[in-house]
């Protein structure tokens, strides 16, 4: 690849917590090439687990192939190449022993456009658990499926019409749907990407109050363009800049205090 | 002038009301008014009024024209010719004069009209044959006939060439900058595309009244309880003016044309299924881009190609290598062959359609699927193919017909003769395949050996169309449910 130069020595800013979490991701100078475009140069961070971070940037950034980077969904795009290191408990994810299938049952993923199945309400949570073989009985699985699809606060409005269709319900609903389909397999990191992108505000206001109450039990990682949304849901807000990671740090500080000049340019919205 | 210089005429004449409309609009806006419509619209709308009514007034001069020829000549027909009846022969008589005359030089023409020579010669020194000699009828009515010619041609050209200019001066003088030029001509055009859509189901439907027609004669003469549920097919082509009917049973030719369209799809529908699968799915962008035009080329193939092969390397093969062993026949000829070489041609029409269909599955889906930690085989399954399954469906069904329409590899591969019998091993053979031994040879369309064709015709019409309809049907009923 002779495009691709070697990028300038860079340094992201970095603000450690004030009482430091484990860490659940860890990424060490993690380059993307799409083709001959270099999409991610060197890209360093610690996720803490169960906590909300955040990546925000101007769009073509890098953030969203940074977070597919870490589920390795990047795999499925011909043509695309991923260099550095990340670790999933301390465990590469190229590990040999650790199958892609797992890892993306390990880390969970909601898209920005609710996905559905053409299937039916049960059936789209159900199809995890199946192919994962999680659930021993029918019984068992009935009981996957209400759990999950509680725990996205959906089973009330659903709960008699599981047999309907998915894509039948509103865009809110399919969107919670789609957080219910990735929390039946039990996942310990859930990325999604731009959740509410599609939403409207009353539909998005459920969906932020889901994501906050999902932290106790999940590590979750946020692709967002809705600076309010960062700052409400997450406790780590990371900054994305032309392929560089600018800045990350506790989420009150990047948003009142940040050490860089472009992140203060881009959260008063003076670019981007 | 000819029809053909007054079309030019039309046509050079609204392309110039064309660009005299857009100048004028165009300089009316300079001017400060605002339009109501763009520029093309008021070119266009002086395009229209131009030529549609020169159009209409031509088209209806061209068809009044024989007609009133016609007439010409049959009111100067002498009354014992009236009434013998053989009226029109005596009216291309005349016609065959009339188009001597024309071609005669002044000087003969004067000398015919004096019946100073005959004419009968002289029309042959210019290459025009007569059966007689002219009797005088013909000649007054010949030279009544070019007479009226002549002023149709004046007044066809006179009154094309006004309605344009009026047309053309009127549309412009309309012109105004509130003129709602774009409403106006966007309702011929939608009355172009009404027409274009009726000529096609006009179409339609008139096949089907001739078939239908047809058809009825045919089972006024034999039963349609005979035809529907008779198991045997001879209708015996029985000498001219012979009462002898013969068996007209449908069930061994649709048997036969079920059989062998069902090996056919049982050939077609696996292979293509999973080329279909691997194309979409698997394939490198660079082994799709060659493979799947080749695979088309299949559908390219004229299909008595595929009889060839049919006839020369498969039908003998599957003899020699699976019916004599099974001792289930001795005959090149059978459903096996047709079948397999019938499912052949049709494996595009289902790999190329569901190709199509699998790629136009959303990737998001696939995504989603692949998210959740299922495996790509896992996914194809599960999401790919349930999403795809109403147009697969839809590609097959349109294999299916095609296979049934089919007759050339039929022919040769399972033999003409009719046979009711489960043994895949047999000769057989299809609907299609009788419809043209029936309408091939010296026939009349009265006797019910050959209207059985007709019978047949429709009743295939009828199962195809069905099949159409549940194709259609399926796929509307999935796409309410998936989308």
């Amino acid at each position: 690849m002779s495009e691709v130069q070697t990028p300038a020595p860079f340094k992201t800013s970095r603000t450690p917590d004030a009482a430091p979490r484990p860490t659940k991701v860890l990424t060490r100078d993690v380059k993307v090439v799409y083709g001959q475009k270099q999409a991610l140069h060197g890209v360093s961070i610690d996720i803490p687990e169960k906590s909300v971070t955040a990546f925000i940037g101007p769009s073509g950034c890098g953030k969203s192939t940074f977070l597919r980077c870490i589920n390795r969904m990047n795999d499925t795009i011909v043509g695309a190449r991923v260099d550095g290191t990340i670790e999933l408990d301390g465990v590469s994810i190229w590990e040999p022993s650790l199958d892609v299938v797992e890892l993306r049952a390990r880390v969970g993923m909601v898209f920005q456009k609710p996905n559905p199945f053409p299937k039916s309400i049960f059936e789209n949570v159900a199809y995890g658990p199946r192919i994962h073989g999680l659930a021993r009985s029918k019984a068992d699985l009935e009981e996957i499926v209400i759990t999950s699809l509680q725990k996205a606060s959906l089973y009330n409005e659903v709960k008699d019409r599981l047999d309907e269709p998915g894509t039948g319900l509103s865009g809110g609903q399919q969107q919670r749907l789609c957080i219910a389909r990735a929390i039946a397999v039990s996942p310990e990191v859930i990325l999604m990407d731009e959740p509410c992108s599609a939403l409207d505000p009353i539909a998005t206001a459920k969906v932020e109050e889901l994501i906050d109450e999902l932290r106790a039990n999940y590590t979750i990682v946020i692709v967002t363009h809705s600076m309010q949304q960062a700052a409400r849901v997450s406790q780590r807000t990371a900054f994305f800049h032309l392929g560089h990671l600018i800045e990350e740090g506790p989420t009150d500080h990047i948003f009142t205090n940040p050490l860089e000049q472009r992140t203060q340019d881009y959260i008063t919205g003076r670019f981007g | 002038m000819g029809p053909l210089t007054l079309i030019a005429l039309i046509a050079g004449l609204s392309l110039f009301g064309f660009f005299l409309g857009r100048w004028k609009s165009i300089a009316m806006a300079g001017s400060g008014a605002p339009l109501h419509s763009r520029p093309n619209h008021y070119g266009s709308f002086v395009l229209v009024w131009t030529a549609v009514p020169a159009l209409v007034v031509l088209t209806l001069l061209v068809i009044a024209r024989p007609l009133i020829l016609d007439q010409t000549i049959r009111s100067h027909l002498p009354s014992d010719i009236v009434t013998s009846g053989d009226v029109s022969l005596a009216i291309s008589g005349v016609e065959q004069v009339a188009d001597g005359l024309k071609a005669v030089t002044p000087d003969e023409y004067e000398n015919i009209h004096l019946g100073v020579v005959s004419a009968r010669r002289i029309f042959a020194d210019h290459g025009i044959p007569l059966g007689g000699d002219v009797s005088p009828y013909q000649l007054t009515a010949a030279i009544a006939a070019n007479d009226t010619e002549r002023l149709i041609t004046l007044t066809t050209t006179t009154a094309v060439v006004g309605a344009l200019a009026l047309g053309l001066f009127l549309a412009f003088i309309r012109i105004k900058p509130r003129l709602r030029a774009r409403n106006s001509v966007e309702r011929v055009v939608l009355t172009l595309l009404i027409a274009a859509s009726t000529v096609a189901i006009l179409t339609t439907v008139g096949i089907v009244l001739s078939l239908l027609f047809q058809a009825l004669q045919f089972f006024s003469m034999v039963s349609p309880i005979n035809f529907y549920f008779g198991t045997v097919w001879d209708p015996r082509f029985a000498a001219a003016g012979s009462s002898e009917s013969g068996q007209f049973g449908i069930l061994p030719l649709a048997w036969g044309t079920a059989y062998i369209s069902l090996f056919a799809l049982l050939v077609a529908v696996p292979i293509g299924l999973l080329s279909a699968i691997y194309m979409a799915e698997y394939a490198s962008p660079k082994v799709r881009a060659i493979s799947k035009p080749t695979l088309e080329i299949l559908a390219g193939i004229p299909t008595i190609v595929y009889g060839f092969f049919a006839l020369v390397t498969v039908g003998p093969m599957i003899r020699d290598y699976l019916a004599l062993p099974l001792g289930l026949g001795n005959s090149g000829n059978n459903v096996v062959t047709a079948g397999v070489v019938m499912g052949i041609m049709i494996i595009p029409y289902v790999s190329s359609l569901s190709d199509d269909i699998i790629t136009a599955v959303p990737r998001a889906m696939r995504e989603g699927s692949l998210g959740l930690g299922a495996t790509r085989s896992e996914t194809i399954k599960r999401v790919v193919l349930p999403a795809a399954l109403p147009g697969i469906v839809g590609a097959i069904l349109l294999a299916a017909s095609r296979a049934i329409g089919e007759t050339m590899i039929v022919v040769l591969a399972a033999g003409v003769a009719a046979n009711l019998s489960a043994n895949p091993f047999a000769e057989m053979t299809t609907i299609t395949v009788k419809i043209v031994n029936q309408l091939t040879g010296d026939l009349e369309f009265t006797s019910p050996q050959t209207l059985v064709a007709f019978a047949l015709g429709i009743t295939l019409f009828v199962i195809t169309l069905g099949l159409n309809v549940i194709a259609l049907t399926i796929v509307r009923k999935y796409r309410e449910q998936y989308e």
